[in-house]
């Protein structure tokens, strides 16, 4: 099977998704903007780039990824069947390669040979050095000071694949701080320079470009369902959102399908310490429209329309937006959005390692946590499928914090005991 | 967009007249709103507008992705004295109590919608603002943001850039009321080393094919060799980062007004 990037109804011609979308950016961009556009287009019907994106698809990342039952996790939630879409198994561990090869290899298409990256976990920023060490790129990667603390070991590899991490200190130290950058950077090299934006946010046509280059894995998900149980549609996915590239990846080719034919689509927001509490990244329950990297969406903003830090576990959920398309599925109820706390993130993430040997990215275990609830609730006719997005080796160390600051709180101890009881159980 | 001036895009335009009609560039300085403190912004203002033809005041943004560190400190630090939307308005009405001089603000478009763009027109109305300077918002993509500023009598500033292609000057030229604001380099706003002018004379020459607006250049202009090298070809010349530099460094804000102001004589 060649590959082929999906044609969606969404967005508009200006780049709309509803009401949502758009390109609030510097007048400076509006060119380099229409020039990838045109750029992405032509790739995206030309064989020659399809082929060698599928090529690396294949040999460099290792798709397609596996579609895999998790049978304990089955068990344990006690009713509809689950299975995990394996983004963790991707070359540098997460669903991020996907879109640095397919815009690593649109720059070098394009004639750009620096291309720059923003991070927050730093899986973006890993995925972009390898993919600009593959092609022979040079690639600066811009990194919040506080999540440079949060993801050390990420950091170091960028540098090990060549890359330039510059360390970001202004506003909260964190992505959306790097995107602020990051875009600076663009606006001031926008001729030489290719922008290789880590999820389905920014301005058009950054969202629909990330989207379709991450549409692999749900198109795949069709495939491989049908293999196993004889239908393409689960009766879910569920997937975390922080901007949202994953969940979109996942979603997007059923998205468009008539309503008695489309999955519920949920997609689990980072709610922190809990959404009334203030501290959580969770857009669609605790923000409002508003605008920023370009782009209109849900946001995490006061009535001033100050930018509101968000707060997550997760250092990739931990953004104060949405992508534009989500917003709009949002809205016209074609997915559901709910939030996953911090707590209940963590304990998704034992409850999968002990249950299945899998270690879940914290981001994904959102996800986990949401789809054992949502099995009970479907039954044993159910069929879910969990996207789980990336691995959690980055994630070792701040769990590893986390649980004993709870152990010294006293808190651990009869969490372990739950859980543990739960798995005999 | 209605074909009858504006109030605020007559005055601003006025302003731009005179300045022309005595042999000068008008000089625009720019300042954070509520720098360095919401109670030293006054006086700053004072300084500035007794050497201005017309004043642009920003509003404090958490996340002003077209400027350099140096406007982007000068925000932080203003909002966390407290100065957002709402209050930049209020201090916007103050400075209008005491002057005649028109006024134009700068914002970034969250705050618009946050507060509403409707009851952000009113108030900016409501405070004496005669313009408003929209970097992050291209014409296209949001009419409604012009009509409702021209329906309150407000004149709207939109950029053009280097990279702008002749449609997208045309189409920013045309969308412009109070005056065109051409951004002199590809880069974020900062005081910079070497010459301002740049790309500056091809870009204006497109820009006045299609501009019925006075052409203001700025980013990078930091001092009166500076002011005049850009006085030589545009209508007028901002200057911002360099103010808010000369206030961190303590120098006397007044006096870098009034030596900018002379270098905009042609």
């Amino acid at each position: 099977m060649s590959l082929n990037l999906p044609s969606y109804p969404q967005p508009d011609g200006r780049g709309r998704y509803g009401r949502f979308g758009g390109r609030y950016v510097p007048e400076t961009l509006i060119p380099a903007l229409d020039e990838l556009e045109r750029a992405y287009h032509a790739a995206k019907a030309d064989p020659e780039f399809l082929n060698e994106l599928d090529r690396l698809f294949k040999d460099f990342v290792g798709r397609p990824s596996p579609l895999y039952f998790a049978a304990r996790l089955t068990e344990h939630a006690g009713g509809a069947k689950i299975y995990l879409k394996r983004e963790d198994f991707n070359y540098t561990g997460a669903h991020k390669i996907n879109n640095c090869l397919a815009q690593a290899l649109l720059a070098k298409r394009m004639g750009k040979r620096r291309v720059i990256a923003e991070t927050g976990a730093g899986q973006h920023g890993v995925a972009s050095a390898t993919a600009a060490a593959l092609l022979g790129l040079d690639c600066i990667v811009y990194m919040g000071a506080e999540d440079i603390r949060r993801q050390a070991m990420n950091v170091f590899r960028m540098k090990l694949l060549g890359a330039e991490v510059r360390e970001v200190t202004s506003g909260t130290s964190t992505l959306k701080d790097a995107t602020n950058e990051a875009i600076r950077d663009w606006v001031t090299n926008v001729r030489d320079t290719f922008y290789i934006l880590g999820s389905v946010v920014g301005p058009h046509p950054y969202p629909a470009m990330v989207r379709d280059f991450q549409s692999v894995i749900g198109e795949e998900v069709k495939v491989q369902l049908q293999a196993l149980e004889g239908r393409e549609a689960p009766d879910a996915i569920v997937a975390c959102v922080g901007g949202g590239s994953n969940a979109i990846g996942i979603f997007a080719p059923y998205a468009y399908l008539p309503g008695d034919q489309r999955p519920r689509l949920i997609g689990t927001e980072a709610a922190g310490e809990g959404v009334e509490s203030g501290k959580h990244a969770a857009s669609v329950a605790g923000g409002r429209i508003g605008v920023l990297h370009g782009s209109m969406m849900y946001l995490l903003n006061d009535d001033e329309g100050q930018i509101v830090p968000p707060h997550s576990i997760s250092a990739g959920l931990d953004y104060p937006g949405i992508g534009p398309e989500h917003c709009h599925y949002s809205e016209t109820g074609v997915a559901e959005y709910v939030p996953v706390t911090d707590a209940q993130a963590l304990e998704a993430l034992q409850l999968l390692t002990r249950l299945e040997g899998i270690i879940p990215a914290l981001e994904s275990a959102h996800a986990v946590y949401h789809a054992v609830g949502l099995a009970r609730e479907l039954g044993p006719e159910g069929i879910i499928v969990v996207n789980l997005s990336g691995r959690g080796d980055k994630d070792v160390a701040e769990v590893m914090r986390l649980l004993e600051m709870e152990r010294d709180e006293g808190l651990l101890d009869k969490d372990v005991e739950r859980v543990v009881g739960e798995v005999v159980a | 967009m209605t074909a009858t001036l504006t109030r605020g895009a007559e005055r601003i335009q006025a302003a731009f007249e005179q300045a022309n009609a005595q042999g000068r560039a008008a000089f625009i300085p720019f300042m954070t709103a509520g720098y360095p403190t919401a109670g030293a912004f006054p006086a700053v203002a004072d300084a500035l507008l007794e050497h201005a033809d017309l004043l642009e005041v920003g509003i404090p943004y958490s996340d002003p992705l077209g400027d350099g560190p140096t406007i982007q400190r000068a925000s932080e630090q203003a909002l966390a004295g407290g100065t957002s939307t709402r209050r930049t308005l209020a201090l916007v009405k103050e400075l209008r109590a005491r002057h005649d001089k028109p006024i134009a603000v700068m914002t970034y478009v969250n705050p618009i919608y946050a507060v509403g763009p409707r009851e952000f027109m009113r108030l900016a109305a409501d405070a004496g603002v005669d313009g408003l300077i929209l970097p992050d918002l291209p014409p296209d993509q949001d009419i409604e943001i012009a009509d409702l500023a021209a329906e309150y009598g407000l004149a709207v500033t939109f950029l053009i850039a280097p990279t702008s292609t002749p449609e997208r000057v045309r189409l920013v030229a045309e969308a412009c009321t109070g005056f065109l604001y051409a951004v002199s380099v590809t880069g974020v706003t900062g005081a910079r080393e070497g010459s301002a002018l740049g790309e500056v004379p091809a870009m204006l020459a497109l820009a006045r094919e299609y501009a019925r607006v006075p052409v203001a250049v700025g980013f990078g202009v930091k001092d009166a060799a500076t002011a005049a090298q850009v006085a030589q070809v545009a209508d007028g010349v901002v200057v911002g980062s360099a103010f808010i530099n000369a206030i961190r460094e303590g120098q006397d804000v007044g006096a870098l007004a009034a030596e900018i102001a002379r270098g905009c004589q042609r």
